[in-house]
């Protein structure tokens, strides 16, 4: 049995990271009996340990909530937890796409910040009614009038009925849930139509495979019923359908306006493409769902094992975390200096370090990686277009016409007394300012800024120059034309590959210095002398160098100790295994993973 | 004998006798030396040694000696009839060749001086007197209990007394300038010694200087400072006639420490006393040798067991010829290749010796041997380190 459509909702929690989104969706969860106070783990929806640990989630999930409201009726609640973060904007943008409504919620001492403002546009552009939520009123620091003000004339909402609560005592949730039943609006769709679903997420789960989350539009999804993927035209027979409470119950069906899940002997995430339509194999409906587009990875490095031994192993491990998140990409490639490794492409910065921290944490693998880069599109002289994923394989520049690079439009959200350094931050990265506002006594800025000077340590600035209290978010806007060069790096008279970049002309010789320098730290003395050298094309930008060894010997032995004598041999030979041999300079690997750290 | 006939053994042979007590503990030195305040029962230890000996004896039958060694500590606090009985009873183990080199370690205070004539009829035909410095506060800032003038008459007594004598200099000292140690090299080179030992300081772990350098209260010269210093040193001594045969060691031609030889040539040597070491080819196998450090109780293991010893690795070829590698390129005749080859079981990386070769780091002599050359004397670790690779 399909769920009378007038009684369900479905809605999303729009939050910054902190402002207690997952707090309040298990005290939903409680409150309508989902899971007893035994059950409940702390923040249940967010799986993962890196998810728990930063607070953000990387999968969408849901849940089903039957709630017995005011009016005397029995509605079932469809929680979408959404990816709260930019780089998996698009994933956002289909969970929303897949609810009606949304509750915002905003920390009523904090307030509006950048990530609230970022999401909270995506939802009015998925044409979601929002019901403000105003947490932690409860706290001494709570200002709930200059809150409900913020969100009115920054956002241009209606707060005067927003909701006052405290999702950690449960101080006014019971009040959330009414204003999901009345303030919110029941889904649309028709029963007897063919079948239309939104695919929203999907992940691998060890016992189900791969399980597949589904909005239905129209029609009715079915256990056993043969179903396509209208964009990869791949059919299956579906094993299972059901719901989460958030424990797994099968229901055998879903009609229209219904969110759950379904399996099918589907092999891999990567067949199953978000925003995709679910259609019935032998009556298909006449059009799929508008909005559908392919992950697109956006930033790009290589990565490398420390260990040359470890290739296997990172392979295997890439290929595991793959079979969860077909956004995340690898292929083999082999640097001069850093050995075989993969370069691999992220949906964005943050992506990246998920990726990298679950490979050395979860696999233990001890990982090099480079400089981030961006996706270049690149005219050449003779017409043909190519998209360039690392600035080593760049052209000979002769044959280049013009080199487009992604750009962004960001927000900064930053105490008044910051606000200088942020600007000028946002300047010396060629910045283009399209607003600046202020938010209570806090500076918004909006900017158009080239991703490629975000992906070196924009984040890591913007935190040292504001002392952390800048919260900044940023949309893919467009590409656009730059002069942007290829900064080498040579070492002794050799360029070393893993090092190169694209940079702006009017960056290369500051960011060729800062190289220079760095390195002149990291590698240590050898017995002659070692020039540094950062060059565009063949014109040298910057140059440092490393003056030879001039002393190092033991004086002295003690009564024919040649035991200290080896040992310290010993030492040294260790610590030459862990060098990258590059002409005939050695380098240490740490070199390689300060010096691309680029943040001083 | 498996020794020969594994190609391991050189024929050298020699022994070092390490007397561990000080009348005190200087802040730069991090060898085996410990204070009694109370004084000790030497005829106790006198046993230890006599019985420590004995041990060594059944594993090295059939040597000859060419070299013995006391060092310390400060061997001159020894009674010279403790030296005497020592002497004697390595005489009834092994045979002592005639020419043999028996250097005693002494400090160079006028008590010590009074004990010289005692160590000459023991059989000491050599001491090395560690006067450390011909300055006055310098002396003081090591922890040294003599007198410059101390120093000057202990020197003069020991050339009277001994055929062969030497003493050691540190150098590199805190704010040292190059002026400083260009007028005292000069002075002590004019004394006469046809030996210098010359050591740059180095900071040690476990020693009152490394607490200070780490407080920041040592102005320790750069290495700048130290590579001029040791260059103006090689000048020096060159010029008189006493270059470097080693690293740290200048002597005048024939006048070089037996004794250093045999550990730069890699040889065989047994270490007795608490805290000795020593390397031992029995069976064909190269055994890296260490007593216990803690004299008393180094003399109740002796007592009970017949040896101090607390180490006895057997060494793989890759060690011993790193030991040899390391030890031998100290030396400015260096090592042959061919002895190396038969240590590891492998040849020297040509293409890492054509890179010292031509930055001027190493070189070949005539009678084949590779040498590290007074450019690469100041960087010999790494350049060691290079070739070990």
């Amino acid at each position: 049995m399909t769920t009378d459509i007038s009684l369900i909702r479905n809605f999303s929690i729009v939050a910054h990271i902190d402002h207690g989104k997952s707090t309040l969706a298990d005290r939903l969860i409680q409150m309508t009996g989902g899971l007893d106070v035994r059950e409940m783990k702390e923040q249940v929806l967010d799986s993962m340990d890196i998810e728990r640990e930063r607070g953000i989630t990387i999968k969408a999930q849901t849940v089903r909530l039957h709630y017995a409201a005011k009016d005397g009726r029995d509605y079932v609640l469809n929680l979408i937890d959404t990816p709260g973060h930019v780089d998996f904007a698009y994933e956002v943008s289909r969970s929303l796409h897949a609810c009606e409504g949304s509750l915002l919620v905003v920390d009523a001492s904090q307030g509006v910040e950048a990530q609230t403002l970022a999401n909270v546009y995506q939802a009015i552009d998925a044409n979601h009614e929002i019901v403000p939520v105003l947490n932690k009123v409860d706290l001494p620091a709570a200002d709930p009038a200059r809150v409900r003000q913020q969100i009115e004339e920054v956002i241009g909402l209606d707060a005067s009925e927003a909701v006052e609560i405290s999702a950690k005592t449960g101080l006014g949730v019971d009040k959330v849930l009414e204003a999901i039943v009345t303030r919110l609006p029941a889904p649309k769709g028709d029963l007897n139509a063919p079948l239309r679903a939104m695919l929203v997420d999907s992940w691998y789960d060890s016992y189900l495979g791969v399980v597949v989350l589904v909005r239905v539009i129209d029609g009715v999804i079915r256990k056993g019923q043969k179903v396509r993927m209208m964009a990869t035209g791949a059919a299956y027979e579906l094993d299972r359908v059901g719901v989460f409470t958030p424990k797994l119950v099968q229901t055998g069906e879903l009609g229209p306006g219904e969110i759950g899940f379904v399996t099918a002997s589907i092999k891999q995430v990567a067949d199953t493409n978000v925003g995709d339509t679910i259609t019935d194999d032998r009556h298909p409906c006449a059009k799929a769902l508008p909005g559908f587009r392919p992950a697109q990875p956006v930033v790009f490095c290589g990565l490398f094992p420390v260990d040359a031994n470890d290739f296997d192993d990172l392979r295997a491990a890439m290929a595991k975390l793959r079979l969860n998140d077909a956004s995340f990409s690898f292929e083999m490639e082999t640097s001069a200096a850093l050995g075989f490794g993969f370069r691999c492409g992220f949906l964005g910065l943050l992506h990246l370090e998920i990726i990298q921290e679950r490979l050395s944490r979860e696999f233990d693998l001890d990982l090099i990686a480079t400089a981030p880069s961006v996706v270049y599109e690149i005219r050449l002289t003779d017409g043909t277009e190519l998209k360039l994923h690392n600035p080593a394989d760049l052209p000979d520049p002769v044959k280049i016409d013009h080199i487009r690079e992604p750009w962004i439009k960001a927000t900064i959200l930053t105490p008044d007394e910051y606000l200088g350094a942020v600007l000028k931050l946002c300047q010396d990265r060629r910045g283009i300012q399209t607003n600046l506002t202020y938010v209570g006594s806090r500076a918004m800025a909006e900017y158009q800024l080239p991703l490629n000077e975000v992906v070196f340590d924009f984040y890591d600035r913007l935190k040292s120059a504001t002392k952390g209290y800048a919260s900044f978010d940023y949309q893919l806007a467009d590409h656009r034309e730059g002069d942007l060069v290829k900064l080498s790096i040579l070492v002794n008279g050799e360029p070393v590959d893993a090092l190169s970049m694209l940079v702006h002309r009017s960056a290369a010789e500051t960011r060729g210095r800062v190289m220079c320098e760095k390195l002149k730290e990291l590698i240590p003395q050898h017995l002659f002398k070692i020039p540094i050298q950062a060059a565009i094309g063949g014109r040298v930008v910057a140059r440092e160098t490393i003056s030879a060894l001039r002393k190092d010997v033991t004086a002295k032995c003690y009564g024919g100790d040649a035991t200290r004598k080896r040992k310290l041999l010993e030492k040294q030979k260790a610590g030459k295994k862990r060098m990258r041999q590059f002409g005939k300079v050695e380098i240490p690997q740490e070199a390689f993973i300060q010096a691309l750290k680029m943040s001083e | 004998m498996a020794n020969l006939a594994s190609g391991r053994a050189n024929g050298l042979f020699g022994i070092y006798v390490h007397w561990p007590f000080c009348a005190a503990k200087c802040p730069y030195c991090d060898f085996n030396s410990h204070v009694r305040q109370g004084g000790i029962d030497e005829a106790y230890f006198r046993d230890a040694y006599l019985q420590e000996l004995a041990h060594f004896a059944s594993l090295t039958p059939g040597r000859t000696v060419q070299s013995i060694f006391f060092g310390g500590g400060t061997p001159s606090l020894m009674e010279p009839r403790t030296t005497e009985a020592i002497l004697d009873a390595i005489a009834g183990h092994w045979t002592i060749a005639a020419d043999a080199e028996i250097t005693l370690e002494a400090n160079p205070t006028s008590v010590e001086a009074e004990r010289f004539r005692g160590y000459r009829q023991a059989g000491v035909n050599r001491v090395s007197l560690g006067v450390q410095s011909l300055r006055e506060e310098p002396l003081k800032r090591l922890g040294r209990l003599h007198s410059v003038t101390e120093a000057r008459l202990a020197v003069g007594i020991a050339q009277s007394i001994f055929e062969r004598m030497s003493f050691d200099l540190i150098y590199a000292r805190p704010e040292q300038t190059l002026k400083d140690w260009q007028s005292e090299l000069q002075e002590a080179i004019g004394m006469g010694s046809e030996h210098l030992s010359l050591y740059q300081l180095t900071i040690e772990q476990g020693t009152r200087y490394f607490d200070l350098f780490n407080q920041g209260k040592l102005l320790m010269p750069d290495a700048d400072l130290s590579a001029d210093l040791y260059r103006l040193t090689q000048d020096l001594t060159e010029a008189a006639g006493l270059s470097a045969y080693e690293i740290s060691n200048h002597a005048r031609a024939g006048e070089e420490s037996r004794h250093n030889l045999l550990y730069w040539r890699y040889g065989e040597y047994v270490g007795i006393g608490a805290g000795a070491h020593g390397r031992l080819l029995i069976d064909g196998v190269r055994h890296a040798t260490a007593t216990e450090r803690l004299p008393e109780k180094w003399a109740e293991q002796v007592a009970a067991k017949g040896s101090g010893l607390v180490t006895d690795d057997r060494l793989t070829w890759e060690e011993e010829s790193d030991e040899f590698l390391v030890m031998g390129l100290r030396l400015r005749e260096g090592i042959d290749p061919k002895r190396y080859e038969t240590l590891s079981g492998h040849v020297l990386q040509q293409k890492q010796i054509d890179e010292l070769r031509a930055l001027g780091f190493v070189e070949y002599l005539r009678n084949g041997n590779l040498r590290v050359t007074p450019e690469g004397w100041p960087v010999l670790d790494a350049v060691v380190a290079d070739l070990a690779t």
